[in-house]
């Protein structure tokens, strides 16, 4: 385990030079753009449009030749980190290898030229990948029925909680308040918010896992679920599972599975034998669909029997001559998506299903938790380890002892890990622990890139200890297109388009 | 066990656990309840080949009908047809882009960051308003967020919606508005376009926190954003406009007509039609809204040695930050979306987005006047249209629609959805885009005709 793997050096360095603004290459009259001979009438604009609805001046846009753009975007690409370049450990975000073959078979005629009002005689394909799709989220989440509509995992979670506000509704309850715990992911209490609820938050125990004590003073018939990650954001599993999923049923609340750390339980242990009612999934996470900077995502939704009649609709549906379909459930809440959800991005999940089958994704799982496990005892005694116990896909360890002895703290770290030609990990979340780093490297990380990665963590506490001081990552990082960035000049003087610039003349 | 993209040999794998001071991979799991865990796998196939993976698929492609000219496309109704030239697949199909995260990280990430900085710049050009967004989901999820944005603003959760904004993203509206509580009314239209003067009776309630039109609206009528905006005012609510990317090549901005938001759908701009995702929602709103903006928004600022540098800013509104009291959940966007928008219209320019417009009016005229010349096909309303428009027909229009595949077209999209009970349910939404010719036009105008016998 001695070779370099991971390294992302010459691609970075290669973008060093500041590049100007597309609009900086226009010059007036040049063009790239060409279109169908159409032969159509040519009516002037006059002729088509009353004058009344027409724009004076034209929208201003770059004008610059097909070379210039491809040279504009191949050097912003080359200003960019990616998994296809090296180890992307960022905890809770799962950014495993995106298979290529899935990428081809989104980029298939077949399937990516068919427009979503196709009738389903024209659209059978389509359609039975959907419906396979979804079967094949019910088994890996132990539930009934699914719905590929949500755009992404936190369309999902609305999603969740919608489908929980018409389950209770739909028994004449009025319930007011979601659990959550002070560990979870932001996206928990905003979406809690947004579903018309009110968070209730509790703690942790000393073993990284919800305070017992605390949930079952919080519950009472007002509750109308708990929304947990499991394993949590300190890649814990939660040990008493089965008590919490008593205790919330017991006062008539649901179990939402937040999926994004589905990865590390995959084929080893069930949401919904856990006892949750609902999931959620992140496709970008646990199947690969790359998240391309930000999204796509795609956030499909699996529920017991007990909510299958809620959910939205139209769905793609197997038919009784086996033919495929849409059907609306009969208490379904609505729409969630414009059309079928993010297609092209379930595909891919689909393919990647395909690859990995029922034998594949239990290694990826176990293969995922034994990296984290790994990487965790290498940095034992560099970093502090808090909640010390085995964890699942995901490592939290903290700077805080470093930063008390050198003044060297987890983003330092973050900045300097950049130079050493790795993506940082997530910092500062969880935030119970302090100068928390989330590290998650996931199974596509070769023991080779995981030895790196750990030297490299192991380089950044050594220098701070050694030097006294934490001189060196402070300066980081210096082999990147650009140095620290100035985040708080950014908010205080904002200038989010090209015509804001003070020299832009406007 | 064997997984196609885990690099590990079973020798490393033992060497890992032997380190670990474990035996097995099944030690790692011991917090997980006997109980509950699986027993006897998942219920799935074992793993395919990538070969078997590409024969499947090329059999399921085969029961779809993209298309092209073995289906010539006349259906829009949010999703359409349009050139996606060689260079613009190339770009944006580039790794560096689709394989990145969030751009957390600033200083490995101003590729992205610049190019969504570029892509918010041609958006504010587009719409006429201050600031955009990094990408929302598509023009449904921008159309909730303004919603939002609106009702969190005033202080007011009365919506008035133009009937004639599409009337799936009205659906989804009505979906989240289970947990928002937002009020939402229907402002009815008259002959294709909305009659504001529904909400100036005598009685009616005073205020609201949003008034919603769509320019050119579900049926491709151009509506008077004018009248939107006096109701708005006498209302006291924000204006939110939904306009077509396209039509923005000529017609008049939503901002210089008083729109305090405006969302679309960008899918016209580069985005393959895709079975209806992943698209991509445009935003923009006013600066004096841009704290309560949506999503991400990148900034421009300079590094330590005061390089130009790009970085995700305001980032107090956000989620991850505000939690509960955070007035949107967005996480993830559709930022490989904005990317491909922004190379898309970089390809087009200035004149070429005006171009795809006048080409794309001038085909939907000329095929308006071929079908409405067509015994027994009348105009659903008489409105002026652009690009798009509703058509009644004396065959029952998802029967015509089903004869038309099987000559070669996708003759449209049933209005019926969010339309009950209308004078415009029943009737046959046709789109026409800079990709139409007159001889497909001619020819279809001659199928249809011949579909209606």
């Amino acid at each position: 385990m001695s070779a370099p793997g991971g390294r992302a050096t010459s691609a970075p360095r290669l973008g060093r030079e500041t590049e100007p603004s597309l609009f900086d290459f226009s010059v007036a009259g040049r063009r790239s753009a060409s279109f169908r001979t159409s032969d159509l009438p040519e009516w002037s604009l006059a002729e088509l449009v009353d004058e009344r609805y027409l724009a004076t001046e034209p929208v201003q846009l770059a004008e610059v030749a097909e070379r210039d753009l491809v040279a504009h975007f191949t050097r912003l690409s080359h200003r960019q980190y990616s998994v296809d370049l090296g180890a992307y450990p960022l905890g809770s975000c799962t950014m495993k290898y995106n298979p290529k073959s899935c990428d081809a078979a989104a980029a298939m005629p077949g399937f990516a030229n068919v427009h979503p009002a196709t009738p389903p005689s024209c659209s059978q394909g389509w359609l039975q990948v959907l419906v396979e799709l979804e079967e094949a989220l019910c088994a890996i989440t132990g539930m009934t029925a699914a719905t590929l509509q949500p755009a992404a995992g936190a369309a999902g979670e609305l999603t969740g909680l919608l489908l929980m506000r018409a389950y209770h509704e739909s028994r004449g309850e009025q319930r007011a308040r979601v659990i959550i715990p002070d560990s979870a992911h932001g996206t928990n209490p905003a979406s809690v918010v947004l579903g018309g609820y009110q968070v209730s938050t509790v703690g942790t125990s000393a073993r990284g896992g919800v305070d017992l004590d605390q949930l079952r003073a919080a519950l009472d018939t007002d509750v109308a679920g708990i929304m947990l990650t499991n394993p949590n954001t300190l890649g814990l599993f939660e040990e008493d599972i089965v008590e919490i999923a008593t205790a919330v049923h017991d006062v008539g609340g649901l179990l939402y599975y937040d999926g994004a750390n589905l990865n590390a339980i995959l084929g080893i242990v069930r949401p919904g034998d856990m006892g949750f009612d609902i999931v959620h999934l992140n496709t970008h996470k646990t199947f690969a669909t790359p998240h391309g900077g930000g999204g796509p995502g795609a956030g499909p939704v699996a529920v017991d029997d007990r909510l299958a009649d809620f959910l939205p609709g139209p769905q793609p549906v197997r038919l009784e001559d086996g033919s495929f379909g849409y059907a609306t459930p009969p208490k379904s809440i609505g729409r969630l998506h414009s059309w079928h959800g993010n297609a092209l991005v379930l595909l891919r999940a689909w393919a990647y299903l395909r690859l990995n089958g029922a034998d594949g994704l239990e290694q990826v799982a176990r293969v995922a938790v034994l990296n984290a496990n790994w990487l965790r005892e290498r940095l034992r005694g560099a970093y502090d380890i808090p909640y010390d116990r085995r964890v699942m896909h995901e490592c939290v360890v903290s700077a805080h002892a470093l930063e008390k002895a050198t003044g060297l703290r987890a983003l330092d770290i973050a900045k300097r890990l950049l130079e050493l030609g790795f993506h940082a990990p997530t910092v500062y979340f969880p935030h119970i622990v302090d100068e928390a780093l989330m590290i998650e490297p996931t199974e596509t990380e070769s023991p080779q890139t995981l030895a790196a990665l750990a030297e490299a963590f192991l380089t950044i506490a050594n220098e701070a200890r050694e030097g006294g001081s934490a001189s060196e990552a402070k300066s980081a990082p210096r082999t990147t297109p650009v140095g620290r960035v100035d985040e708080a000049r950014a908010a205080r003087q904002l200038v989010a388009t090209f015509d804001q610039r003070a020299d832009s003349g406007s | 066990m064997s997984a196609p993209f885990v690099p590990h040999t079973d020798g490393e794998i033992a060497e890992m656990l032997a380190w670990l001071g474990l035996s097995s991979l099944e030690d790692l799991f011991e917090a997980v309840p006997h109980a509950v865990r699986l027993a006897g796998g998942l219920d799935l196939p074992d793993h395919w080949s990538e070969a078997d993976l590409n024969d499947r698929l090329e059999e399921l492609a085969s029961g779809n009908r993209p298309v092209g000219r073995d289906l010539v496309c006349f259906a829009g109704a949010g999703a359409y047809d349009h050139e996606i030239p060689a260079v613009v697949r190339a770009l944006a199909s580039r790794s560096e882009f689709v394989t990145a995260y969030t751009p957390y990280q600033p200083e490995v990430a101003q590729g992205v960051l610049q190019a969504l900085f570029e892509y918010q710049t041609m958006v504010t050009r587009l719409t006429g308003l201050d600031v955009a967004n990094a990408s929302l989901y598509d023009g449904a999820a921008s159309l909730v967020e303004a919603v939002n944005l609106a009702a969190t603003a005033t202080g007011n959760q009365r919506v008035l919606c133009s009937a004639g904004v599409n009337p799936r993203w009205r659906a989804q509206m009505a979906t989240f508005a289970r947990g928002s509580g937002h009020e939402i009314e229907a402002v009815p239209l008259a002959d294709g376009v909305t009659d504001w003067s529904a909400t100036d009776q005598p009685g009616s309630s005073g205020t609201a926190g949003a008034v919603v039109v769509a320019t050119p609206n579900y049926l491709g009528c151009l509506e008077d954003v004018a009248a939107a905006r006096e109701a708005a005012d006498r209302l006291g609510a924000r204006l939110v406009v939904c306009f077509d990317p396209v039509a923005a090549g000529v017609l008049r901005t939503p901002g210089s007509q008083g729109a305090d938001v405006a969302v679309g759908e960008g899918q016209p701009f580069g985005i393959p039609l895709s079975f209806g995702g992943p698209y991509l929602g445009l935003f923009a709103c006013r600066l004096a809204d841009v704290r309560k903006l949506p999503g991400r928004l990148v900034g421009e600022t300079v590094d330590t040695e005061g390089r130009t540098a790009y970085v995700a800013t305001l980032r107090a509104r956000e989620q991850d930050i505000r939690r509960e009291r955070a007035s949107s959940n967005v996480c993830t966007n559709e930022t490989l979306m904005a990317i491909t928008a922004a190379i898309q219209l970089g390809w087009l320019g200035t004149r070429g987005l005006a171009e795809i417009a006048i080409r794309s009016a001038r085909a939907a005229r000329y095929c308006r006047e071929a079908l409405l010349a067509i015994d027994g096909v009348e105009a659903a309303a008489a409105a002026p249209v652009l690009r798009e428009f509703a058509l009644r027909t004396p065959v029952e229009p998802g029967v015509l629609i089903d004869r038309l595949t099987g000559e070669g077209y996708l003759a449209g999209v049933v209005i019926d959805e969010g339309f009950e009970g209308t004078p415009y349910e029943g009737s046959l939404l046709v789109a026409t885009t800079e990709r139409r010719t007159r001889s497909e036009i001619d020819s279809f105008a001659q199928a249809f005709d011949k579909a209606l016998r």
